[in-house]
């Protein structure tokens, strides 16, 4: 150990916040969400790929008009991306804030600089 | 990415003297509006929470479009607008990588970042660690990658502008370069963050305006019906519907494809692994803040991305491959052409006005990259290897911010000095080679750090520098640097490795460095402090 630990040492309000319920089911439910759906997304991507390397006859069906497979699934990558993009805001604005921010205001005493809730 | 090494700047120079004034003209008035922004924000930069993170007081709006602003660089625009012109199909296959990333960003590592770092990606890797031996490895990674990343943009930067102005020789393409990285030194060493921020904001709305005027004339053009622009698009190409088809360009031979998977990989995993974008998550108050900017830059690089496939087919329709193959060999003028092509066509007011708008775009797009690429790596060398390793955390504030500004000054040379001698690198092999170390060294790092209890100091030293070491050598040993006509070194030929993309080896050898580094070291990992790290990036309790 030849430098001690950034800046400030652990506060001491953090101490034991690790082993509470709350906290344990706000890691929860990130984890939860976070893991599963990265893992969704990143094997999509992957099949995407894969079949466009693999699989040319089957990207180049015709859908409609000169519109086909491969540029549907394209379409589709950044139709999921938006979508998984606003299913998180949603999830963590209902189930991750409010918790964290119970956690913080428990935690953290009033003259502790608390991260501002301001410009969003 | 594409190759300007290629251009033939003569071609569009009937054109070029033209728009030439009126392109110095609006460059010009961006150059002094952004200065004139740098030095508001110096005035009120005062401590290095200012410097480095822009006083944290940016929205998650602002943050979003300075991300888009930090990510979508010339090569983006006129790289990407390019490859669908000449290859169809795989210029768009392409650019989806660069979008799905921002998930891994948004999901893994914005908040948490935010949450328990201060200044650079280094303070989350050494939150729990030993920090001389992190911060060194972290910062050499953060420094080599932002440098591969800067050659890429400046080496471009000095190509595009003979071939935007149409003025050719070396003389023209040097003094680009000499004053693009005099540019990118003032913005950072006088406006630090928050100029280098206001720079990247107003470049993102400048390039978003451009593509979506031209997006909109294209499809005008076409009234709206998209399968009518990829039917003209693909008879214009002469390659008939094999051109709205995976496989022109990645597809040729099996190992064409396996490089492509090989990029994709690094793309997607690149992305949250890539400094310059990491520290961007600091300069917002909250982790709340920090995924509403993802949330935004997904939209709007998004968005971006879309509108290059419309300009990229609409070039093909409109301008035709030959005609942009004869002005550049890798497509890069496309997007100008189509420019000069909606405005009326060459020769005429509008056209030369149009194209005029569009090169001065691309310009302020590089100096927005460069900045925020020479900002990330000497805030680096100062907070992490100079304040943290050399002074063993005993420099004061002051020291330490002056010390990044000299260090944006070295960079700032370094960059000049590399872009001037080294012109003959391939830019798209430079920019794939710094997402795969981001790939390779950054992100097992950052992700096992905030997510792997048992994860020690050797494990972080070892998967930072076994995918820093592997993939930059895997590249030395490929045919991007020896045994090829497009090689860095043509005539000799030391080559051994297939691919050049080195992500399929190399990302999986940092993840696994990470875990044997692990597990082979005898030194336990601190339990409290992965609680307190735990705490801090969920709840952003104790969080700067």
């Amino acid at each position: 150990m030849d430098t001690p630990p950034t800046a400030e040492a652990v506060p001491p309000e953090v101490r034991g916040t690790d082993e509470t319920e709350e906290f344990r089911s706000l890691r929860g439910a990130f984890r939860g969400f976070a893991f599963p759906v990265t893992a969704g997304f990143i094997l999509w991507y992957l099949l995407y790929v894969l079949l466009s390397s693999y699989a040319p006859a089957f990207m180049a069906t015709k859908v409609f008009g000169h519109v086909n497979i491969a540029l549907v699934l394209g379409l589709l990558q950044f139709a999921s991306t938006f979508a998984i993009a606003a299913w998180y805001a949603r999830y963590a604005d209902r189930r991750l804030d409010p918790t964290a921010a119970a956690i913080r205001e428990r935690y953290a005493p009033a003259n502790l600089v608390a991260p501002r809730e301001v410009g969003e | 990415m594409s190759d300007w090494r290629t251009s033939n700047p003569v071609l569009l120079a009937g054109s070029a003297s033209e728009h030439r004034t009126l392109t110095m003209s609006l460059f010009g008035v961006f150059v002094l509006a952004t200065l004139g922004i740098t030095l508001w924000a110096g005035r009120q930069t005062k401590d290095a929470a200012d410097f480095y993170a822009g006083g944290r007081g940016f929205s998650g709006l602002q943050n979003g479009l300075a991300i888009s602003g930090d990510y979508m660089s010339a090569a983006s625009f006129l790289g990407i607008a390019g490859a669908i012109a000449l290859f169809g199909y795989d210029g768009f296959l392409y650019s989806i990588g660069f979008l799905v990333a921002w998930l891994v960003a948004l999901l893994l590592v914005a908040e948490p970042l935010r949450n328990s770092g201060r200044y650079t990606m280094a303070d989350v890797l050494a939150f729990r660690m030993r920090q001389r031996p992190v911060r060194t490895a972290a910062g050499i990674s953060t420094i080599v990658v932002s440098i591969f990343y800067l050659l890429a943009q400046m080496v471009g930067a000095g190509s595009l502008v003979a071939l935007l102005l149409g003025v050719s020789g070396e003389g023209a393409k040097r003094w680009t370069v000499v004053a693009v990285g005099a540019l990118m030194v003032v913005y950072v060493v006088f406006g630090g963050m928050k100029g280098t921020t206001w720079v990247q904001i107003i470049k993102a709305v400048l390039l978003i305006a451009g593509a979506a005027l031209m997006t909109v004339m294209v499809l005008a053009k076409y009234h709206f019906n998209l399968s009518s622009l990829l039917g003209a698009a693909a008879d214009a190409s002469g390659k008939g519907s094999a051109f709205l088809e995976p496989g022109l360009k990645y597809g040729v031979t099996g190992t064409s494809k396996l490089d492509f998977i090989s990029l994709a990989l690094a793309l997607l995993l690149g992305t949250a692994g890539l400094p310059h974008i990491l520290v961007r998550f600091y300069t917002v108050p909250t982790a709340k803040a920090a995924r509403k900017s993802v949330f935004w830059a997904i939209g709007i690089i998004g968005v971006f991305y879309l509108m290059t496939l419309a300009l990229g087919f609409g070039a093909a329709a409109l301008v035709g491959p030959k005609a942009i193959k004869a002005s550049n060999a890798a497509g890069n003028t496309a997007a100008p052409l189509l420019a000069e092509h909606l405005g009326g066509g060459a020769g005429t007011a509008g056209g030369a006005a149009l194209l005029a708008v569009i090169s001065a775009v691309a310009f302020a797009t590089i100096l927005a990259v460069v900045a925020g690429l020479t900002l990330a790596s000497s805030a680096s060398f100062a907070h992490d290897i100079y304040a943290n390793v050399i002074r063993r955390g005993k420099a004061s504030e002051r020291e330490e911010v002056r010390s990044a500004k000299l260090a944006a000054v070295a960079v700032g040379a370094v960059a000049i000095v590399l872009s001037i001698y080294a012109d003959k690198l391939n830019t798209a092999a430079l920019v794939a080679l710094a997402f795969a170390v981001a790939a390779s060294a950054n992100l097992p790092t950052l992700l096992y750090s905030l997510f792997w209890k048992r994860f020690n100091t050797v494990g972080a030293v070892s998967s930072v520098y076994a995918g820093l070491i592997t993939s930059v050598a895997l590249v030395f040993f490929s045919t991007v640097v020896s045994g090829a006509k497009t090689s860095l070194f043509p005539h000799s030929d030391f080559h051994w490795f297939p691919l050049e993309n080195p992500g399929l080896v190399s990302i999986p050898v940092g993840f696994l460095a990470g875990w044997i580094g692990t597990l082979l070291s005898k030194e336990p990992a601190d339990p409290a402090k992965y609680a307190e790290l735990e705490v801090r990036s969920l709840t952003g309790l104790g969080a700067h």
